[in-house]
């Protein structure tokens, strides 16, 4: 037979009933939209995660008091106190794989410049904390191991500082105040951005640890130790000798079990990127569902337009289609009806990726894979859901199909 | 030459414990170039007979030999070629496909042909089909744009595009007035005068008469097989006076 012509056909036959064809292939189209933003939004996710790991700074290590298990309880824990900045001190003096290590304690504070005022976090850091998190300065310096030393009253402030106290001016030599502590501003950092956890990091003032201890926490125990090794290969070595020194510092027997907890920053994306996996699959699942109960739209009205055209089958028959003929036009019509739907589907989906992309801020990935796998599936859904009714177009009767009314 | 031979045929239908016998043993010769008429009333087996020599349908028992050919030993898909290539069918209800021009209706069973013709060759001979049928200006016109008359023409040269040894056509005046009635029976006659085997199934009497042999079935059973003295349409036409003429000729004669 003349398979040119059976496309131009089925595009007749569609267009006698442009509502129907639409309402039809919109299943398809909300489907396929929802396969491809899920996906999309999914890989920027991932992409974005990704990202904000290799933010967070290379090899790094992370000390925390107490016992601290990744997605159980007790996460966030650091209520014990049981690090110390000496213990921090000792760690990289005495472990060569240990090239920084920074004692981490966190204040809430209310932060006063003229008469504006800003709720913030106060870090109280070592100077190597922005070596260990790849954190560079936009101007200004960080301050240094003597301010450390000498518990200088001075702060390095991230963006949302400088947006909200001092509207965008630059803030370098001007004097902030915590609880009336005057905090000279030595230098500003560039914008980071969101954390895993969705907190805004460059809402910040760091100080040295000394001065948080002393003067604005009043508390004695590091919260987290951060703590930079020297290369990726070296990493497992320096977590358990990290083990081991703590465990001998704090004279913990053999049948004790650690004070603290050691993780490497892989560990904590680990879990993050898992979330995000998760989250995807969940999704792209609930979008494959909307894409099968599409393809039960398109058999429904399928199966209504085989009845709709009996006579025209009949016809077919009498004038010398065979069988296979009359099946194959009828698939033909419900793939190409599917694959317009994926056309639609795609657009749809990129234009909203486009827009839940620009609202969540992270990046929109569109791989052409996932648009190939949509358009196939779409088709494949067509070809599944439109064998029914196309084989029982062929099997009707000549005879009966040309008298039917 | 005998186009069709039929011998004993029988067909019975079976719906659940009833059997219905629609034909009772029917014997026929068509020889190539006859114009017949199939009579009888409804439920004769005229549509029956006339489903099985279209190949649409198989007897329950007898042998049909078409062009020599025992049909009964044909696989479905030399069925279809048949009804493609050797057969052509014209239904009372027309059967075109709606929305689609003449154009298209036409070449639709040149689409089905085993060898595939180029689209050129498919429009030439839509086109020169439609050209006998004398609808060469509604070639782009769709079906409700036509008339009855231009309706059955159209699937008449439908029927004649794949050039078939034999014509079928059952009520095709059904659907339409007198007047239109013998036009279409006139490009009938002057088909067959050309060469072309028709078969004719009707139950107009007056339109039976333009056939040259009329065959009347009662019952599933042959009771009548008659050549008569083939009436021409083209002689009817000519006398041919609508009823406003009628209507007129009455008043002057009162």
């Amino acid at each position: 037979m003349k398979w040119s012509a059976v496309p131009y056909s089925a595009i007749r036959a569609m267009r006698r009933n442009t509502m129907r064809t639409i309402l039809t292939t919109l299943g398809i189209i909300i489907g396929v939209a929802a396969v491809i933003t899920m996906v999309g939004l999914g890989q920027g996710a991932s992409a974005e995660v990704e990202e904000q790991v290799n933010r967070l700074g290379q090899n790094v290590v992370l000390v925390f008091p107490g016992e601290r298990s990744l997605g159980g309880v007790s996460i966030g824990g650091g209520s014990a106190n049981t690090l110390t900045v000496e213990d921090a001190r000792a760690l990289q003096e005495e472990i060569p794989e240990v090239i920084a290590a920074s004692p981490e304690v966190r204040s809430q504070r209310v932060v006063v410049y003229g008469n504006q005022n800003w709720h913030t976090r106060i870090y109280g850091q070592s100077a190597d904390y922005l070596q260990i998190r790849q954190w560079p300065i936009e101007s200004g310096e960080m301050f240094t191991d003597e301010d450390v030393e000498r518990a200088s009253l001075v702060a390095v402030v991230g963006q949302t500082i400088v947006e909200e106290l001092f509207e965008g001016a630059d803030p370098i030599g001007e004097t902030i105040r915590v609880r009336g502590l005057p905090l000279t501003i030595i230098g500003v950092l560039e914008r980071k951005g969101m954390s895993l956890m969705g907190s805004v990091q460059d809402d910040i003032v760091i100080v040295p640890y000394t001065t948080a201890f002393q003067r604005i926490s009043g508390r004695s125990h590091a919260m987290v130790i951060n703590i930079q090794v020297y290369d990726q290969q070296s990493m497992e070595i320096a977590q358990q000798k990290i083990t081991d020194l703590l465990r001998e510092r704090h004279r913990l027997a053999p049948d004790q079990e650690n004070d603290f907890t050691v993780q490497t920053q892989e560990e904590v994306a680990q879990a993050a990127t898992e979330t995000s996996r998760v989250m995807t699959w969940l999704l792209a699942s609930i979008a494959g569902i909307s894409l099968f109960v599409g393809g039960i739209g398109i058999m429904n009205v399928m199966l209504v337009s085989v009845t709709e055209r009996t006579r025209e089958v009949g016809l077919r028959l009498a004038v010398g289609a065979r069988e296979p003929d009359v099946l194959l036009q009828f698939l033909i019509e419900s793939i190409i009806l599917c694959l317009l739907g994926g056309i639609g589907g795609i657009l749809l989906g990129i234009f909203a990726t486009e827009i839940i992309a620009s609202y969540a801020g992270w990046p929109a990935l569109f791989s052409t894979e996932a648009m190939v796998i949509a358009v196939t599936v779409s088709a494949a859904v067509g070809l599944f859901f439109g064998f029914y009714p196309a084989w029982k177009a062929s099997r009707l009767d000549p005879i009966v199909a040309l008298r039917r009314e | 030459m005998s186009v069709i031979e039929l011998k004993n045929i029988t067909r019975i239908y079976k719906t659940g414990s009833v059997s219905v016998d629609a034909l009772k043993g029917i014997d026929l010769t068509i020889q190539e170039g006859e114009f017949v008429a199939i009579m009888g009333s409804s439920g004769s087996g005229k549509s029956t007979l006339m489903n099985i020599i279209g190949c649409l349908d198989r007897p329950t028992s007898g042998n049909y030999f078409l062009n020599g050919e025992d049909v009964a030993t044909f696989t479905k898909d030399k069925l279809a070629r048949l009804r493609n290539q050797t057969l052509g069918f014209v239904f009372q209800a027309f059967h075109l496909l709606p929305r689609t021009t003449a154009l298209e209706n036409v070449e639709l069973p040149l689409l089905y042909r085993e060898e595939e013709l180029s689209w050129k060759e498919i429009h030439k001979r839509a086109r020169e089909a439609l050209d006998i049928v004398g609808l060469s200006d509604r070639v782009e016109h769709t079906p409700n744009e036509l008339s009855g008359g231009q309706k059955q023409r159209v699937a008449v040269a439908r029927a004649l595009v794949t050039r078939p040894d034999v014509l079928l056509a059952d009520e095709p005046t059904g659907n339409l007035d007198s007047r239109t009635s013998l036009d279409l029976i006139d490009m009938l006659q002057r088909l067959n005068r050309e060469g072309l085997t028709i078969l004719m199934v009707t139950h107009e009497p007056e339109i039976a008469n333009f056939a040259e042999r009329i065959i009347t079935l009662r019952d599933g059973l042959i009771i009548k097989d008659r050549q008569s003295v083939q009436m021409q349409a083209s002689e009817a036409l000519k006398n041919w006076k609508d009823v406003d003429e009628i209507e007129y000729e009455n008043s002057v004669s009162l």
